[in-house]
């Protein structure tokens, strides 16, 4: 049942995703690809989205597989799912914090978390910039978004070491939907 | 007041982009200084806890600042209040995203944004590294979760995340464990 597997596959995202929004994405996007919710252009273009509006991101991509799947009850619910965890844990430790025991354990499991999820965000963005770059030439029939990627990643971390700032990822993406339009035509 | 938490938290939500750090420095400005519901000193152990609690850093905020002012009441007030505007803006998004992906320009704009996302995914990742600390074990954990969802993704060996954080975390306590040995029994030989 739709509801039901939204509601589980939602929730273990919540209560796995350490490390903020990015952390969450691959995790969404095993559930996503496992449940054949959306295919993967369909979830980077609502990853982009998620970006670009406001909210909490990996929030927003709950709602949005939610409500394209089953409705509004369905956007509920995957929303309702992916924000619980972080509730509930919030919870036990304003109550329990000072009689909780296994302190220690937790933490010593978190040295292994921590790392592991940095690598999975590593190979889930080495491998999309690896397919968006390498691919294309391969098959030799395109290599426009091999040089978008150049061009886009030029400007994105140029802008970082000529300001010591990063470029905010809403400006990134804008100046590459410009890009976009420009390469493949209106 | 429980109208207050959710209305206050529905503008915090309704006006950070960008997801979670966003979020802290907006909710930091309208929680601690005008509001004064918390201190700073709260609002600094409560980003230091949100970042060790899965979820998204804004939900975490939120419920513990309900929390501390209405008990649970408070807490699923202040949580749906940062919910509930990307709720609303998303379900129209959902609405129409698929009309709006037969227009040609979207779907140019659509084809340079996606290779912006993988950029942004992997600067998130160089970012982490940056502020890990380098030491041997974290390092040889990032690079076998790195390696081994490298090859999950090119070749699809049907291995989730979610699995690989779990056996990261069994590593983690064994690994203590063992040190935590080791030491003892250091102690033991002086």
């Amino acid at each position: 049942m739709i509801y039901l597997d939204l509601l589980i596959g939602f929730l273990k995202v919540g209560m796995f995703s350490f490390g903020g929004a990015y952390g969450a994405i691959p995790l969404i996007r095993d559930v996503v690809l496992h449940y054949g919710w959306m295919d993967e252009d369909a979830l980077v273009d609502m990853i982009a989205i998620s970006e670009s509006t406001p909210g909490p991101i990996m929030v927003n991509l709950a709602t949005y597989v939610g409500c394209n799947k089953a409705g509004v009850l369905g956007g509920i619910l995957a929303t309702l799912a992916v924000v619980s965890p972080a509730f509930l844990f919030i919870i036990l430790l304003v109550t329990l914090i000072n009689g909780l025991a296994g302190k220690k354990r937790i933490k010593a499991a978190f040295n292994g978390i921590k790392p592991c999820i940095i690598g999975i965000i590593l190979a889930m963005g080495v491998s999309m910039v690896g397919k968006n770059c390498i691919s294309p030439i391969i098959s030799e029939k395109d290599i426009l978004p091999t040089m978008l990627t150049i061009v886009l990643a030029a400007v994105f971390f140029g802008y970082h070491a000529l300001f010591k700032k990063k470029m905010s990822p809403i400006i990134l993406i804008i100046t590459a939907a410009i890009a976009g339009l420009i390469v493949y035509g209106i | 007041m429980i109208i207050t938490l959710f209305l206050t938290f529905a503008k915090i939500g309704l006006f950070t982009f960008g997801g979670g750090y966003a979020m802290i420095s907006l909710i930091e400005s309208i929680c601690v200084e005008q509001k004064r519901w918390i201190t700073h000193e709260q609002m600094m152990k409560i980003t230091v806890v949100a970042e060790s609690t899965p979820g998204p850093i804004a939900i975490n905020c939120a419920t513990y600042i309900g929390y501390k002012q209405k008990g649970i009441a408070g807490a699923v007030a202040a949580t749906l209040g940062v919910v509930t505007p990307s709720f609303i803006i998303i379900y129209l998004i959902s609405k129409f995203l698929e009309n709006f992906l037969e227009i040609q320009g979207i779907v140019s704009g659509f084809k340079g944004i996606r290779i912006a996302v993988g950029i942004l995914i992997l600067d998130a990742a160089i970012g982490m590294i940056k502020k890990m600390k380098k030491k041997t074990i974290p390092c040889i954990i990032l690079g076998c979760s790195f390696v081994i969802m490298l090859l999950n993704n090119i070749i699809n060996l049907g291995i989730s995340s979610i699995l690989l954080l779990v056996i990261a975390a069994i590593a983690g306590m064994i690994i203590s464990g063992v040190s935590e040995m080791s030491a003892v029994k250091g102690g033991a030989d002086k």
